[in-house]
């Protein structure tokens, strides 16, 4: 994963629920192109459809709240979103959203200066999210965080790890 | 400087004296719940390639929601979740029968008071009800943890909440917290340990403290306490050896962020209405709604004292005949409890429909809800389409509010069939 993410954006509100994100009854499924089919469709208005062709989400406060379910990061990975920034997350989302590979940024400054549609930059190394020539700072990622993500994410990394354990020369 | 009683177990898991908040350590847990999301856990484990678990007597598996296996591929999933109960030896296996897995584990007698406990569920924040810090990750992390048997958490800061009062007729726990989510918002807590505090304590039943430690989550708690005192120690009599635990409890110099204190006898019973949790009102202003179904369940009001408080209202009444009533006990013992002392008999009798225990409709087990359809529930989420259509709504409220509207056929508020 690059440190760097550039897209569109799409902008939801406040205490957007991970049951919103993806009900439960698609919870049997654990593969990302199949959750995104069903991804925030109980809003109905052409979702999910309407998110393809944006690279990152834009919300409020709290997102993510509600059920645990990890899967409300996989489908919203499954639309081809590759960022979400937020004025904040709920902690299971934050997680499952690392665990997942999914970059989260909390940004509340952001939210109120940008509109839908609107490109932006964000540099998760650097903490930095530039539209045009403005610039908004946020919290830049730890490095151990980037790891999991650049790798795809917990499972991933926990893979590397292993591997390095088993590789190890035998003395 | 005195330590709350979320850094005093998070210190002790991560072999630290001492930690402060928004401190990151890495800490292992006694306990690691996974419910039916467990082949999930099984398929990444075998995708990392891990053969074996850090400890399996730190597992627990239950198959609570969906349950039983509804459609092939959840019984294709819950066959997963069994094979590999059984080949890592993992003793703490509870399969279809047994109930909600939160309630099952504090009946077993596997949630100590100082525990630190995670799970794939976000209400694991009910076994603070035992003095346990219980909170949920994802089904990937929870396979980590089995792998490594450690996680890293941040140190949250806590909010003390004092209760003084009593409640009044009508008014249980449920409307406390339908309350303070209300006042404190879905995000009012986002992060917290949470700490209840105040005279009011020693009288709320370990029943009522699982109601307010599970609503706890709705407000973003990452973990949320009712200090263990005789009442845990009774309801942990006949399941733990005394011996066997060690309650923690917070120094009196403990730092708290915040402190908000409550008169019980104040409230009145809320409803929270559609589609967020904190969109609570009191019940005079949603009195009078239509409604079609009436859902007593879950793990925030299934418990034996809900379907208790539910009978006595409909003791000897009818409920409305638009109204379909589904109750479904959240354990097998407390199915077996409401069987023995009659309590099912007078729920079936009013007209209810009683199912096996577990998740239930709360999870979209059964119980969905058709267009514009109403259910009041006493689970503890109303999110839009969580059972069923996008344009049903769902409504929550305390077991005797669902019993009076289940009667009246719109909510109703409970003290008018009290005296």
């Amino acid at each position: 994963m690059n440190s760097i993410i550039e897209g569109r954006i799409f902008k939801f509100g406040d205490n957007v629920n991970s049951d919103v994100i993806i009900p439960g009854r698609y919870l049997i499924y654990i593969d990302r192109e199949r959750l995104a089919q069903h991804a925030f469709e109980m809003l109905g208005d052409g979702f999910p459809d309407k998110l393809r062709g944006f690279e990152i989400l834009v919300a409020g406060r709290n997102f993510g709240c509600g059920s645990a379910r990890e899967q409300a990061a996989t489908a919203i990975q499954g639309l081809g979103i590759k960022a979400v920034v937020a004025c904040s997350f709920a902690r299971t989302f934050y997680r499952n959203a690392i665990n997942d590979g999914l970059p989260i940024v909390e940004c509340p400054e952001l939210y109120s200066a940008v509109q839908e549609g609107d490109e932006i930059r964000i540099d998760l190394a650097a903490g930095k999210i530039h539209r045009g020539a403005q610039e908004y700072s946020c919290p830049a990622m730890p490095d151990s965080v980037r790891k999991i993500l650049e790798l795809g994410g917990l499972a991933e990394y926990l893979k590397s790890q292993l591997r390095g354990v088993e590789s190890a020369p035998v003395e | 400087m005195g330590a709350t009683i979320a850094e005093k177990i998070l210190a002790a898991k991560s072999g630290k004296s001492s930690v402060a908040p928004g401190e990151i350590v890495d800490a292992y847990p006694d306990l690691v719940m996974s419910h039916t999301a467990t082949w999930r856990s099984a398929s990444v484990m075998q995708r990392i390639g891990a053969k074996s678990l850090y400890d399996p007597d730190r597992l627990a598996i239950v198959l609570d929601h969906i349950s039983p296996a509804k459609t092939e591929k959840y019984a294709a999933d819950q066959q997963i979740s069994r094979n590999f109960a059984r080949a890592h030896g993992v003793q703490k296996f509870y399969d279809i029968d047994a109930g909600i897995a939160h309630l099952v584990l504090m009946e077993a007698g596997h949630v100590k008071p100082g525990d630190l406990i995670v799970g794939t569920d976000s209400h694991c924040t009910i076994y603070g009800s035992l003095g346990a810090l219980g909170t949920g990750i994802g089904y990937t992390e929870v396979a980590s943890v089995w792998i490594t048997g450690k996680l890293w958490m941040k140190v949250p800061a806590t909010i003390k909440i004092v209760l003084d009062g009593r409640f009044a007729g009508g008014v249980y726990a449920k409307d406390l917290m339908l309350y303070l989510i209300g006042k404190l918002g879905a995000d009012g807590c986002s992060y917290k340990s949470v700490e209840f505090y105040g005279s009011s304590v020693p009288d709320l039943s370990v029943s009522e403290r699982m109601t307010m430690t599970n609503l706890a989550m709705e407000m973003g708690v990452k973990c949320a306490f009712v200090p263990p005192d005789e009442k845990t120690a009774q309801y942990l009599e006949n399941r733990l050896e005394k011996t066997a635990y060690r309650p923690v409890y917070a120094d009196p110099d403990a730092v708290y962020e915040e402190r908000i204190p409550v008169d019980l006898g104040e409230l009145h019973p809320m409803v929270a209405c559609p589609h967020e949790v904190e969109n609570t009102k009191a019940i005079g202003v949603v009195a009078g709604t239509h409604i079609d179904q009436a859902f007593l369940g879950s793990c925030a009001n299934a418990k034996y004292e809900d379907l208790v408080v539910a009978a006595g209202i409909l003791k000897g009444r009818k409920i409305h005949p638009g109204v379909r009533l589904i109750v479904t006990p959240g354990s097998k013992q407390i199915l077996l409890q409401a069987m023995n002392s009659g309590v099912l008999q007078t729920l079936i009798e009013s007209g209810a429909l009683v199912t096996n225990p577990g998740c239930g409709a709360c999870a979209g087990d059964g119980g969905m809800l058709a267009d514009g359809e109403v259910c009041l529930s006493t689970a503890n989420r109303n999110f839009l389409g969580r059972m069923g259509s996008a344009k049903s709504q769902i409504y929550l409220s305390s077991p005797a509010t669902l019993a009076a509207s289940a009667i009246k056929g719109e909510i109703a508020d409970p003290r008018e069939f009290m005296n």
